[in-house]
């Protein structure tokens, strides 16, 4: 799952299917940082600061689509996403183990055997 | 060739530490036996808050729990002190425990006449089993003896993108070799479990684990509960985890790449060689206690937050891809992969050093837990209290 890494970013992808970056220092907003999807090479400016070991989108996302990591689908976005915008709890939402949406048909019940 | 240097018990299975271990069979027991290990040096006690009012399947776990520890291979003797009116049956615990040829006492405060007195009791035989196990000399074995846990606690983002690989690196080592490895944490694939799945060595391994993924997931909507409260933890959110599913596609990496052969229960005996899936919670201590119950040797910890957590009868190896963390906790950590992150340590050298640590410790070296005297153990509880 997790490949080797390419000396010289500021933040890591997982995987060239990934709509998101994980910072590797302290990222401020404004700043224009490299990241290595696959074997392309990305620059992205910043919208917000971003915390070590949190995530930047590496391009625009709407409201309502999943979001991957590590090639694999990690929960769905809350809000439109642009590239350079620190990508959290604020705008992504896990689809699994959410007991507090039992009976309101969000749940992933039913997916287990997909 | 790699070797361990263990005690080799009655039974066969090899122990690559000799404790002495003082088994309270209820919570009632607890003061006595914690004093008695204060007392004796090399002793350890597992105070812990079952055994009693208990029923059905959750007595069961607590006997298996407290059975496996002292089945443990690490564990050369063990005590074992009832009061004298709980559930759990300390004669029938003696007897599974002594099916492995090892040294058992049992009593009961009761019987002895109160604390003090089992304080001294116990003490007495603690001193003359201590000396018998003193006299043992460990002696070399092969690697393919050995049994590691995988664990991961108070994550981060560095713990997907770098411990949990150079972990995973080192578990393929030692599978390579023929040793065990058992992943648990059933809480902590959930989004993952798909991956996991299409490793299972058979069809009906993967249904199993799907089933007790479906199963847990269930009991968390009928709690009518938000997971994301306590998983991902409020520390793990700090860290950057966003989702559970987020936080289990990182976790998966440490147990490597080979076919998972088996689903067992908490606490079950860990089958030889491969690697294992227990049905355990991804509580940190709960989960150590359960794997070591289950048989193995030691096991591998990673962590990005830092945390201390150790075990009453098996080495924990902290393992980090957060180098601040690892300056600001090196009193805690054992091994540092950090410079995954900046590319300039590859996955096969962080895994050769996670694997140099394991050879290391299966040959007597201490970890960091240990030598600070971390002996954390906890019992998981699946019913109510009568």
């Amino acid at each position: 799952m997790a490949g080797q890494i390419t000396a010289g970013a500021q933040a890591l992808v997982m995987d060239p299917r990934d709509h998101v970056a994980t910072a590797i220092r302290e990222l401020a907003a404004g700043e224009s940082i490299t990241c290595y999807r696959g074997g392309e090479e990305l620059q992205v400016k910043l919208l917000d600061p971003v915390p070590f070991g949190h995530k930047v989108a590496l391009q625009d996302l709407p409201q309502g689509v999943e979001v991957r990591k590590y090639g694999e689908v990690i929960g769905r976005t809350t809000a439109p996403i642009r590239a350079g915008e620190h990508v959290h709890v604020h705008n992504v939402e896990g689809i699994r183990g959410r007991g507090d949406q039992a009976g309101t048909g969000t749940t992933s019940e039913g997916s287990l055997n997909a | 060739m790699t070797t361990l240097m263990g005690y080799r018990r009655p039974n066969g299975d090899i122990g690559i530490r000799n404790h002495l271990l003082i088994i309270p069979t209820v919570i009632c027991s607890n003061q006595v036996c914690s004093r008695i290990s204060q007392l004796v040096p090399e002793t350890v006690a597992i105070p812990h808050q079952h055994g009693c009012s208990q029923i059905g399947a959750d007595k069961d776990r607590t006997f298996e729990v407290l059975a496996g520890t002292g089945r443990n291979p690490n564990v050369g003797g063990v005590i074992i002190i009832s009061l004298g009116c709980e559930v759990v049956d300390p004669h029938a615990l003696a007897e599974s425990i002594r099916e492995t040829g090892k040294l058992v006492e049992v009593f009961d405060i009761q019987s002895v006449g109160g604390s003090v007195k089992a304080i001294q009791h116990g003490t007495e035989i603690a001193r003359r089993m201590r000396a018998q196990l003193d006299a043992m000399q460990p002696e070399p074995f092969p690697m393919s003896e050995l049994i590691i846990g995988v664990k991961c606690g108070g994550s981060d983002a560095t713990s997907g993108l770098a411990s949990n690989p150079a972990l995973g690196a080192a578990a393929d080592t030692l599978i390579g070799l023929g040793g065990g490895v058992v992943i648990g944490e059933t809480t902590e694939i959930i989004g993952a479990e798909h991956v996991l799945a299409s490793r299972c060595a058979a069809p009906g391994v993967s249904d199993q684990l799907y089933h007790i993924v479906g199963r847990f997931e269930r009991e968390v909507e009928r709690m009518g509960a938000d997971m994301r409260g306590g998983n991902p933890s409020p520390g793990n959110i700090a860290g950057g985890l966003t989702t559970i599913e987020e936080k289990s596609l990182g976790c998966i990496s440490k147990c490597g790449t080979a076919p998972i052969r088996g689903v067992i229960e908490y606490a079950e005996r860990i089958p030889k060689g491969g690697l294992y899936f227990m049905d355990s919670p991804g509580n940190d201590i709960e989960c150590v206690s359960g794997m070591a119950a289950g048989g193995a040797h030691l096991v591998c910890f990673t962590t990005g937050r830092g945390t201390p957590t150790g075990s009453a009868v098996v080495p924990v190896i902290k393992i980090t891809g957060n180098k601040q963390m690892y300056l600001r906790m090196s009193d805690n950590m054992d091994v540092d992969v950090s410079d995954m992150l900046e590319g300039t340590m590859s996955l096969e050298a962080a895994g050769a050093a996670v694997w140099e640590e394991i050879a290391a410790v299966a040959a007597g070296k201490l970890t960091k837990a240990e030598i600070l005297g971390h002996t954390e153990f906890s019992i998981n509880r699946i019913g109510p209290s009568l």
